[in-house]
């Protein structure tokens, strides 16, 4: 009896959250297909259903523009910040030095700095080397930024791969290089997966500092361009956001989906308690 | 071996302190190493000396020198650190200051490397009357790259991290010992290094204290709040998914796991229109199925506002405490409940004594770094209310406003530089002892 008032209770609760974790996606989803502009004057279930809000984001904003602008970004983030994570964490996992465990706890200290505290001095340095407007400026800062706690995390995964395979590489005859590339690397896809899903998925939605580094229309990534479409308060294109917002939206929540485990799995390491 | 002794060895060390390499060249033989780190020591001078005038001063083309005008990228990034500029409309203090800090890092790091060049030199010489043999130039870069690898590697992820996080970081520390405001703006006024005078204010001037008090107070409980909130909704929603044996199970999942998924920014900006106090959809839907007559503001009462925020933070954080919980739920070890239930234990003691110590104990980590998460969690603050509605009790800030969308304001909007650094460093001082302390208690960190 117990039970079956447990499993009733269970089935009311789950489906009432659904449902409330839903209805904003379709509300979303209902208003990019709304042929009002702002909401002020749709209704709840739009009166007609048009694609002009996807047609305008094509031909009246810079949409298509932004959308090259951020894959730019991320792309390039997620090559350079993973080779240089997974090599500073192979030094780090496989190398004793002097001053190893202090460096260590310096960058991850520094690390919990939020960085666009700093952005007094961040817009200076990278107005002094003439990078404002550069995408090249927001790869740099997202690099330098993965590299504190990535590096700590994929320390300890590496550390869990045993030591005696490089060994065994270097008996063969291969250089370190060699043994990272082939031996350590290989058997390290599921932190690199995490790692790299991660920086992709970061540039899309990042406001602060690409707004101040990246003010141009031209050169605007989507999260600046999306926001100022619903940031004019009176005059917002609520609709025309949602155009937006359900184009990317989508592939980012399927790339979610798709890698769950490896995120999941990425977070509960970085928490690992022996 | 000690009468042998020929102080050359610091003779050498002495020459190279002086000019790079030389010591290894004149004692020890080695050329090529010698010219190669004479050349490195070459291009730093010559750094000093192309951004400054010094070769124009040597010829005397300068009548007067002045480090502010003749200075070099290094002299002058020093003088500016410590004058913050002399004249008005042309020295921009702020910009001197942070020239001042990259100037002083790579100060650093050259002299890192010189005495690590002063070390070679002494060592190589005693190596030298030991063996009596030169170290080729191909035999040094061998022994330098099996020595040293780790360092050769790292320099350069070390450069960068210097100069793109170190640098700013330690500017913005800076600029709360400074005058910096929307007063007294660079390069219209020179800025003046005031001490602790700022933090100084943060107690004794009454608006900036209680402001102070209040956004922090707001800042702990709206953490404390989402943090334990979340972690309870989403062991909630673990415990029935995981004692559930029907289909639905996986689709329940697959839903709830939606805020997570979806890129909270939109989510959040989304809801700023739903939740709006006028046409907002959700007041709308109220109205229709007669729930309310009259709008809720919820997003512009102070109370209403503070609640719909934890509400939608705690919506947005629950799923990925429900994944990882369910994820603990399923290494657990079924011998554990089997003896339970010989010794008698009901389900709820079960879960009660032996469930949830286990999750508590796999996911206290996570909950420090969730806390940590959402004590800056400017994201949610800044596109659901912007801090509002505002507080005219505050210096600047709104009832929502946690302490970084506080400064977030401070900084661009009200530009109160420097109070909006002293914050910062606050903040930092906070948070990084929560997160180290948390880091040190971790398997990763225990076998550093």
């Amino acid at each position: 009896m117990n039970k079956k008032i447990f499993k009733i209770f269970a089935h009311i609760e789950l489906s009432l959250l659904c449902l409330i974790v839903l209805s904003p996606i379709v509300l979303i989803v209902l208003s990019s297909f709304s042929a009002e502009q702002s909401l002020a004057a749709s209704t709840f279930i739009p009166k007609e259903f048009t694609l002009a809000n996807y047609e305008k984001l094509f031909t009246e904003t810079n949409y298509f523009l932004w959308f090259k602008n951020t894959l730019f970004i991320a792309i390039t983030n997620v090559i350079v910040s993973v080779f240089i994570i997974m090599v500073t964490s192979w030094i780090m996992s496989r190398f004793d030095f002097k001053g190893k465990k202090t460096s260590l706890l310096t960058i991850l200290l520094f690390s919990m700095f939020p960085t666009f505290l700093s952005m007094t001095a961040i817009y200076a340095l990278f107005s002094m080397l003439k990078l404002i407007g550069n995408p090249l400026s927001m790869i740099i800062i997202y690099v330098a930024g993965a590299i504190p706690y990535n590096t700590w995390l994929v320390k300890g995964y590496l550390d869990g791969i045993p030591k005696s395979l490089d060994e065994a590489a270097y008996i063969d005859g291969a250089t370190k290089f060699q043994s990272f590339f082939k031996v350590v690397l290989p058997l390290s896809t599921p932190i690199i997966t995490y790692c790299a899903v991660n920086q992709f998925i970061n540039p899309w939605m990042d406001y602060i500092l690409p707004s101040m580094l990246l003010s141009g229309d031209k050169q605007k990534t989507l999260a600046v361009g999306l926001f100022e479409l619903i940031a004019r308060g009176e005059e917002a294109q609520t609709t025309l956001f949602a155009a937006g917002a359900v184009l990317i939206g989508i592939p980012i929540t399927i790339l979610f989906l798709v890698f769950q485990k490896y995120l999941a799995k990425g977070i509960s390491a970085g928490a690992d308690k022996g | 071996m000690e009468n042998k002794k020929s102080g050359k060895p610091i003779l050498s060390a002495i020459c190279s302190a002086i000019i790079w390499g030389s010591g290894q060249a004149i004692f020890a033989k080695e050329y090529i190493k010698g010219l190669l780190l004479f050349l490195i020591q070459v291009i730093f001078i010559s750094i000093e000396l192309v951004t400054g005038y010094w070769v124009e001063a040597l010829m005397g083309l300068v009548p007067i020198f002045d480090i502010r005008v003749h200075g070099g990228f290094f002299t002058k990034g020093i003088w500016g650190l410590i004058t913050l500029g002399e004249v008005k409309r042309e020295d921009h203090s702020a910009n001197l200051m942070i020239y001042g800090v990259l100037a002083i890092i790579i100060l650093a790091v050259i002299l890192v490397i010189a005495i690590l060049v002063i070390k070679d030199a002494y060592k190589t010489q005693i190596e030298f009357e030991k063996t009596g043999k030169t170290v080729t130039f191909r035999d040094f870069i061998k022994k330098f790259m099996h020595k040293s690898f780790a360092y050769v590697v790292l320099a350069p992820m070390a450069i960068l991290f210097l100069i793109v996080t170190i640098m700013p970081i330690v500017s913005t520390i800076l600029i709360a010992f400074t005058n910096y405001s929307k007063n007294n703006l660079p390069p219209a006024n020179l800025l003046e290094w005031v001490g602790f005078e700022n933090f100084g204010k943060l107690f004794t001037v009454p608006i900036w204290s209680s402001t102070f008090i209040g956004v922090l107070s707001w800042t702990v409980l709206w953490a404390t709040v989402v943090t334990l909130g979340a972690y309870f909704f989403g062991l909630l929603q673990a415990t029935l998914l995981y004692n559930m044996e029907s289909r639905m199970k996986k689709v329940y999942q697959s839903i709830l796991i939606l805020p997570w998924a979806v890129p909270a920014m939109v989510t959040l900006l989304y809801l700023r229109t739903i939740l709006n106090g006028q046409f907002g959809q959700l007041n709308m839907f109220l109205k229709d199925i007669g729930v309310i007559t009259q709008s809720i503001p919820f997003l512009t009462d102070p109370i209403i506002a503070k609640i719909t925020v934890i509400f939608v933070a705690i919506f947005l954080a629950f799923p990925s405490f429900m994944i990882m919980m369910l994820g603990v739920f399923s290494s657990a070890d079924s011998s554990w409940y089997e003896a339970a239930t010989i010794d008698g234990a009901n389900k709820w003691e079960q879960f009660r004594y032996i469930t949830f110590p286990h999750i508590f104990t796999a996911t206290a980590p996570l909950l420090i770094m969730s806390f940590s998460f959402n004590f800056n969690g400017f994201g949610t603050i800044y596109f659901l209310t912007d801090g509002g509605p505002v507080n005219s009790n505050y210096q600047f800030a709104g009832h929502t406003d946690i302490l970084i969308s506080w400064i977030y304001d401070l900084t661009l909007s009200q530009q109160m530089f420097a109070m909006a650094s002293v914050m910062s460093i606050l903040i930092f001082i906070f948070v990084g002892a929560l997160s180290i302390w948390n880091l040190k208690r971790t398997t990763s960190f225990k076998n550093m």
